[in-house]
């Protein structure tokens, strides 16, 4: 997605969000899958003390490696290297698309197999390579389905979670010749797989993600549990990984912590069935692995996020999921609502970062700031705070981040209220007579005001305030003696 | 988070917060009498309003700066501030120092934030208070605030006063620790998710069959009964320290 396609996130956002929740079809299948996904979690972390101490540890790996970031980089651009590795460095998303299809001309190849990665989605991939006459088949089953169905991920670990079965067995049955309607999810599953095996075999490039890229040895890790990741990146002659810069670490010592972390918060797995370490291209005396590697490093306003230090910290995220299981506003409007490739609580604070406030910033409003997702995040990212900051730089052009489009949200007639209301309530005066006021013409406030009493009844003021009640008592309202 | 607390002390403040200043000033009152009632004598200086939230929440933080810098000129004195509302405690406990990091009131704002107590943790923590259940039986749902459960967490100590209540049978409800969808602003800037988010509230609480609602926090208050008034259903709304007050008496 570049800059200019992300304009639609902040565009019709309310209609998206009305429309998902208007969908008791879909509004079902969330709210059963995050209870699931939530109980599985759960399940895996019986001991709270033992839980947050590693997230307090998954946390500090998290900072000691981002601390580091542009030392790291260097080292793991030397290390990948002197792997084999090619090593390529994407400032922007047309970029990183460019280098790929750079990549891809020079092999001639017109056919990309494509294990899970969110970061080509966050670069818009698959329609770059399309428009230049390339087929790039996307071979994790979540995203398989998403791709049959022409939509996008709604979930950044379960591509096709807003989907049932029925669902997803009648888009197999429509969208496969001569694949019968099938609720048995092993018969659904083999049907993806009979077709992405004869795939596999014919692409000439591989493109991955990468969870973890170890600068001390060049080594780039890969989280699945299907096998098509290890597929993606061995049986193509040429293997492409794409990475966000902040997804390196210092050593593999670091990874316990963070894997062990990812796949308990995430689907609440112990491990994952694959967990691949991919550290160059085949070596000569090898039978098997792609014949080059190529490791693509995107920045796309992630240095933008690093340069300030509140909103480093959403640079710590080991993109579990785990928010979005527990936020009570993704459960009833699904992912697709939000319109980024990020939706969620993570989504809010990652969408207007990458592809500025003015595009993407409405999103933050979609939260009631209650911290579910906060006491989930694995690596202790105060979310509800950050989404909170960027609401204050959408509003304001002095901000002190350099996120894109910092005061473009700022809206007159609700900055003239706020002024007002901090006027009135800084005022003891002011505040008195309004309370005054509201309660002795409290009959006459009307039942109808604005979207609140569209869902609930009117609040009435009471016929004395508590400053009333505390002058009539004759309450001590003077200061306390100095006595202790 | 573990928290030291201190001796009961001799005086206390109150702050009453502005939401249940204007509705909900019964709630104010007998939190006030409950703290006098264990022989601490509570002070309400009358220059008080609101913590600042509402601005703070919508992004708007030179306004809630300036609300907040009024509130921390009240309460000078180095004793504890009770308040009513583990929501307004937060503000002032989680966000006031970071809201005046590097002003000339930084230190005010952090010694504030040090002595302000949710009002049941304050019974529970500070008073080590003992109930004597005086009213009928009664079958009541709690609705813990996501300050009460994830920002002060207090909500244990909410639970603790409520059981020291014998004729009181407190009931679950499902998904008891969801938020209701009031979020302050949230939920006029975001109406239609706040309410999918508090008629999913009702529905869990009403399907508990408990003849009363209590909750430490007005704001969950005013959406829940709000919204059940508007549905046509029955269940009558509590703040925590008027159920425990009538009760006691
Ligand atoms: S912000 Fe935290 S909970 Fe959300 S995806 Fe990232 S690591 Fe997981």
């Amino acid at each position: 997605m570049t800059t200019q396609d992300a304009g639609h996130i902040n565009l019709n956002f309310k209609n998206r969000v009305n429309e998902a929740l208007a969908d008791q079809e879909l509004r079902g299948n969330f709210r059963g899958a995050m209870d699931f996904l939530m109980q599985k979690r759960a399940a895996m972390f019986p001991d709270q003390e033992d839980l947050e101490a590693l997230r307090k540890r998954g946390e500090q790996v998290r900072n000691r490696c981002l601390q580091q970031l542009p030392d790291l980089l260097e080292q793991l651009e030397a290390q990948c290297v002197s792997n084999g590795i090619q090593v390529h460095w994407a400032e922007t998303a047309e970029q990183a698309n460019n280098i790929i299809l750079g990549i891809m001309r020079d092999h001639q190849a017109t056919r990309m197999v494509k294990g899970k990665s969110m970061a080509s989605e966050e670069i818009g991939l698959n329609h770059f390579l399309a428009d230049h006459g390339i087929e790039a088949l996307e071979s994790d089953m979540g995203e398989y389905i998403v791709q049959l169905d022409h939509s996008t991920p709604s979930h950044i670990i379960m591509p096709a979670i807003h989907k049932n079965k029925q669902q997803i067995a009648r888009l197999f049955h429509e969208k496969t010749p001569g694949v019968e309607y099938t609720e048995d999810v092993d018969k659904l599953i083999g049907t993806g797989r009979e077709v992405l095996r004869q795939k596999f075999f014919e692409a000439e490039v591989g493109l991955s993600g990468v969870n973890f890229a170890v600068a001390e040895t060049g080594t780039l890790c890969l989280v699945e549990n299907e096998g098509n990741g290890r597929m993606s990146t061995t049986v193509p002659p040429v293997h492409i990984a794409l990475c966000g810069i902040e997804k390196v670490v210092q050593s593999l010592a670091d990874i316990p912590p963070l894997y062990r972390l990812l796949t308990r918060s995430a689907t609440g797995q112990a491990i994952t069935t694959y967990f691949n370490m991919i550290s160059g291209p085949r070596k000569p005396d090898e039978l098997d692995g792609p014949q080059e590697v190529h490791l693509v490093l995107l920045d796309n306003g992630r240095s933008r996020m690093y340069a300030d230090k509140q909103l480093q910290q959403t640079l710590r995220c080991i993109r579990c999921g785990a928010c979005m299981n527990h936020c009570p506003v993704y459960t009833r409007i699904g992912g697709h609502a939000y319109g980024s490739t990020y939706p969620g609580p993570i989504g809010q604070v990652v969408s207007p970062q990458i592809w500025g406030l003015n595009n993407a910033g409405n999103i933050t409003q979609a939260c009631s700031l209650n911290g579910a997702c906060r006491d989930a995040c694995p690596v202790n990212i105060p979310l509800p705070d950050l989404i909170r900051r960027l609401r204050h730089d959408g509003n304001n052009s002095t901000a002190e981040g350099q996120t894109a489009g910092q005061g473009q949200l700022r809206k007159p007639a609700e900055a003239v209220i706020w002024k007002f209301w901090a006027l009135l309530n800084r005022s003891p005066l002011l505040y008195r007579l309004t309370l005054w006021s509201a309660t002795r013409f409290r009959k006459l406030i009307p039942s109808h005001i604005g979207p609140w009493t569209r869902y609930r009844s009117a609040p009435r003021p009471a016929s004395k305030s508590l400053h009333d009640l505390m002058k009539a008592s004759g309450t001590q309202t003077n200061h306390p003696t100095n006595q202790p | 988070m573990t928290r030291d607390y201190p001796e009961k002390p001799k005086q206390v403040y109150f702050f009453g917060t502005c939401l249940i200043d204007l509705f909900y000033p019964e709630a104010g009152l007998h939190g006030i009498q409950l703290i006098e009632r264990e022989g601490i004598a509570v002070f309400f200086p009358p220059e008080q309003s609101c913590c600042g939230q509402p601005a703070y929440n919508s992004g708007y933080d030179d306004e809630a700066r300036s609300v907040a810098a009024a509130q921390i000129a009240c309460f000078p004195k180095d004793i504890p501030v009770v308040v009513p509302s583990a929501s307004c405690a937060s503000m002032i406990r989680e966000q006031y120092p970071s809201l005046f990091e590097g002003s000339s009131l930084e230190q005010a704002a952090r010694s504030l934030a040090e002595r302000t107590y949710e009002l049941t943790e304050f019974l529970v923590e500070v008073c080590h208070i003992q109930l004597k259940d005086q009213g009928e039986p009664v079958k009541i749902v709690v609705h813990h605030s996501c300050s009460a459960q994830r920002h002060m967490r207090t909500s244990h100590q909410t639970q603790k006063l409520l059981n020291q209540l014998g004729n009181v049978a407190v009931v679950q409800q499902e998904r008891a620790n969801e938020c209701c969808g009031f979020g302050g602003t949230f939920s006029v800037k975001a109406p239609e998710i706040s309410n999918a988010m508090v008629q999913d509230k009702c529905d869990s609480l009403m399907a508990t069959g408990a003849q009363q609602l209590v909750t430490g926090d007005c704001g969950c208050m005013m959406n829940i009964t709000g919204a059940i008034e508007k549905r046509g259903d029955q269940l009558n709304g509590k703040h925590v320290a008027s159920f425990i007050w009538e009760r006691t008496q």
